[in-house]
C-alpha cells in the first residue's frame, strides 16, 4: 500500500534525502503551468481538506479573487487541538519538506506573497524541527527571493511560523487569523468569508497541514492517480490517528474507504485483553459517537461516516472498551468544551458550563431523570446559535451520547432525587443539589 | 518591577517584526520571549511589551489572558503538565496526575512552596497515540505510568 504523506523513507526530514526521492520535482513542475491549471488539477484529483469539513480543496483555492491589488495570504491551520487528533507532529517531524514543498506549490496556484504556518503552542519540539527544516529550505534557495533564481521563474513567497499559545479555539480558521494579528482568537462572523476579507482584511486561504503535504504528489503523478486511491468521493489516504483501548495507538495512513473496523483490529492491533467495544469516536472528540454495535461495515470516508451518523472530523480514532465509563467520558470531553469555549457568544460560554456541571451532577450520583433533559435542551440551545462550529462541536458529543447510550446515564440518575424547584420563580437555585456547588 | 528587555532579546524581537506587515501581530511570540526572560507575564511585562509595539496595553492584556500557556503569576522551575482529556484518561492519565498531585502537595495551578514544581491540568496536548503523558517545561514524556512520571519528574534538578 502505498504512503503518500508519510512514506516509509529513513531520514526524509533531511533535505538531501528528501531531494534524492524526487523533493522539489514537483514545485519545479508546478512552477512552469499556470496557476489556473493548478487549481484545475487540485479540483480534479478531488482532494478535500483533513482538518475536519472535508471541502474541495481545489474549490476553496478557486474563491481566491484573480484581480485585486491587495496582497494575498495562506494560512496553514498545525494547530491540532482536537482531543484524539496527533497526525500534523508526525508530519513536522518526519516529512517537513514536502510541507514546505506544498506551501510554495499551494502559495503559487493562490498567488499568495506570504504563507503563515500556524502551528500550536505546545509544541515546542515540533516548532523547532519545522524552523530548522524551513531554515535549511530558506539556505537552499527553495524558498524566499532565492527561489527565483532556483525555479528559474518570477514568483517568490515567505513562510512563516506563527506560534500558538494554547487556545483550542485559534483550530478555527477565522481564529487562527485573529490570533496571527495578535488578536484574542475569538471567531469571526461570515460571510465575508476568508477568501474575500481574510488576514488583515486581505484575500486569504486556509489550509490543513495534511492537506497541503498532499499536493507535491498530487502535482507529480497527476490527478487521476490521486483519485483512483480510496473512495472515489473522498480519495486518497487519511492519517488515522487510533486512541484510546488499542494495544497499538498511533498514526495509520490508510486509503479513504477504509473498513474503522480493520483500522481497529488489524493496524491498532484490537483492544486489550480482547474485550468488546463499546463505543468509538471515529474523528476526534468533536464529532458523534458511535455505539459498538453500528460499527460494522462502516467505511471511513466523509460520505460513508455522515451515513452512518457521525463524521470523519480530523480522523482521530478514540477507542472505548467494554469497561468504560461513559458518563465520565463525557463529563471529561464537557469540560474540555467548557475550558476551550472562547466566551464570545453567549450559548456557549454559558451552555457548556451548564452541561459540565449537570454531568458533573450525574458521575457524582446527585442527578436526577430531568437532568439528561437538561441536558439535552442546553445542547439543543448551543447548537447552531454560535459564530463558530465550537458551539456545535460541544453540543453534538452531548446529544449523540445520550441518545446511544441513554440507559447508562439513566443508570446512574435516581429517581428519588427530587430537582423539583421549590421557589419556582428562582427555579434551579433552591433545588435539594444546588447545581452552583458542584465543582468544575 | 521594572521590566526592561535584554539586549539580546531585543535583536530576537526585531527579527519578530520582519515577520509581519504590522507590528501588533507580533505580540504572542514577544509575549514569548518575555516570559522566557521573566518567568511570567507582570503588569510591568505588559506595559513594556505595549510600549514596544506601540500598541494600548489593554490590548497587551487581553491577548496575555486570552492564551493559557503566558503565566500570569509565577510558574514553578518546573512547570508540570499533565494531559487528563478522554485518550489520556482511557490509559491512566489521572492515575498520572493525582500520583503528581499527591506526592507534591499540588492542585491545579498551584506551585510548591520552595517553587520547584507547579502543576497543570492541560487540554489536549496531541499525545494521544502515545498516552498518559507529562510534559515538563517545553518537553514531552510520553507512554508513563505514574511511578516512571514520579520518577522523571524527581530526576529533575
Amino acid at each position: 500500500m502505498e504512503r503518500i504523506v508519510l512514506p516509509e523513507i529513513e531520514n526524509l526530514h533531511n533535505i538531501d534525502v528528501y531531494i534524492a526521492n524526487n523533493g522539489f520535482a514537483a514545485a519545479r513542475k508546478a512552477l512552469l503551468m499556470s496557476p489556473d491549471d493548478i487549481i484545475d488539477v487540485v479540483k480534479k484529483s478531488g482532494l478535500r481538506g483533513r482538518g475536519g469539513a472535508a471541502f474541495s480543496t481545489g474549490l476553496k483555492w478557486s474563491f481566491m479573487p484573480k484581480s485585486t491589488d491587495k496582497p494575498k495570504y495562506l494560512c496553514i491551520n498545525g494547530d491540532e487541538s482536537e482531543p484524539g487528533s496527533f497526525k500534523d507532529r508526525q508530519i513536522f517531524e518526519f516529512n517537513p519538506h514536502q510541507l514546505i514543498e506544498g506551501i510554495i506549490i499551494t502559495c503559487y496556484a493562490i498567488q499568495a506573497k506570504s504563507a503563515y504556518l500556524y502551528i500550536r503552542g505546545e509544541y515546542h519540539k515540533w516548532v523547532n524541527l519545522m524552523e530548522t527544516a524551513l531554515e535549511t529550505a530558506y539556505a537552499r534557495g527553495f524558498v524566499g527571493e532565492e527561489m527565483k533564481k532556483t525555479f528559474n521563474t518570477d514568483f517568490s513567497c515567505n513562510i512563516y511560523i506563527h506560534k500558538g499559545a494554547g487556545a483550542y479555539i485559534c483550530g478555527e480558521e477565522s481564529s487562527l487569523m485573529n490570533s496571527i494579528e495578535g488578536k484574542r482568537g475569538y471567531p469571526r462572523v461570515k460571510p465575508p468569508f476568508p477568501a474575500q476579507n481574510g488576514l488583515w482584511g486581505n484575500p486569504t486561504t486556509i489550509n490543513n497541514v495534511e492537506t497541503i503535504t498532499n499536493i507535491p504528489p498530487i502535482i507529480n503523478k497527476g490527478w487521476e492517480w490521486f483519485s483512483a486511491i480510496g473512495e472515489p468521493k473522498h480519495p486518497g489516504t487519511i492519517l488515522f490517528g487510533v486512541s484510546g483501548h488499542v494495544n497499538k495507538p498511533g498514526v495509520y495512513e490508510l486509503p479513504s474507504g477504509t473498513l474503522l473496523t480493520d483500522v481497529i483490529y488489524n493496524y491498532a492491533g484490537g483492544v486489550p485483553g480482547n474485550k468488546k467495544i463499546k463505543c468509538v469516536i471515529p474523528g476526534g472528540s468533536s464529532m458523534p459517537p458511535l455505539r459498538g454495535d453500528q460499527l460494522e461495515g462502516i467505511k471511513m470516508d466523509a460520505e460513508s461516516l455522515r451515513a452512518a451518523g457521525s463524521a470523519i472530523g480530523t480522523g482521530g480514532i478514540m477507542v472505548m472498551d467494554e469497561d468504560t465509563d461513559l458518563v465520565k467520558v463525557l463529563a471529561r470531553i464537557a469540560k474540555f468544551y467548557y475550558h476551550e469555549s472562547c466566551g464570545q457568544c453567549t450559548p456557549c460560554r454559558e451552555g457548556t458550563g451548564w452541561m459540565l456541571k449537570l454531568l458533573n451532577r450525574i458521575v457524582n450520583g446527585e442527578g436526577s431523570q430531568r437532568d439528561i433533559d437538561l441536558l439535552l435542551s442546553v445542547a439543543n440551545n448551543i447548537e447552531g446559535n454560535t459564530v463558530c462550529a465550537l458551539g456545535e462541536a460541544a453540543a453534538w458529543p452531548v446529544k449523540f451520547m445520550l441518545m446511544r447510550f441513554r440507559d447508562e446515564f439513566e443508570a446512574r440518575v435516581s429517581p428519588h432525587i427530587n430537582l423539583e424547584p421549590k421557589n419556582k420563580v428562582h427555579s434551579m437555585r433552591h433545588t435539594v443539589n444546588p447545581i452552583d456547588k458542584v465543582e468544575i | 518591577m521594572e521590566f526592561v528587555f535584554s539586549e539580546e532579546n531585543l535583536r530576537k524581537i526585531e527579527n519578530i517584526l520582519k515577520k509581519y506587515p504590522v507590528k501588533k501581530a507580533a505580540v504572542m511570540p514577544v509575549l514569548y520571549v518575555a516570559q522566557e526572560q521573566n518567568g511570567w507575564i507582570s503588569t510591568e511585562v505588559m506595559r513594556e511589551v505595549a510600549r514596544i509595539l506601540e500598541i494600548p496595553e489593554e490590548d497587551v492584556l487581553g491577548v496575555a489572558t486570552f492564551y493559557t500557556m503566558y503565566h500570569k503569576k509565577p510558574a514553578g522551575k518546573y512547570h508540570l503538565q499533565v494531559c487528563t482529556n478522554v485518550s489520556c484518561m482511557l490509559r491512566g492519565g489521572y492515575a498520572v496526575y493525582d500520583a503528581v498531585k499527591n506526592k507534591y502537595g499540588l492542585k491545579n495551578g498551584s506551585v510548591t512552596d520552595d517553587g520547584k514544581y507547579s502543576l497543570e491540568e492541560v487540554e489536549c496536548m496531541g499525545s494521544c497515540g502515545t498516552a498518559p503523558m507529562i510534559a515538563i517545561n517545553e518537553d514531552y514524556f510520553e507512554n508513563l505510568t505514574p511511578e516512571q512520571a514520579l520518577a522523571i519528574i524527581e530526576s529533575m534538578k
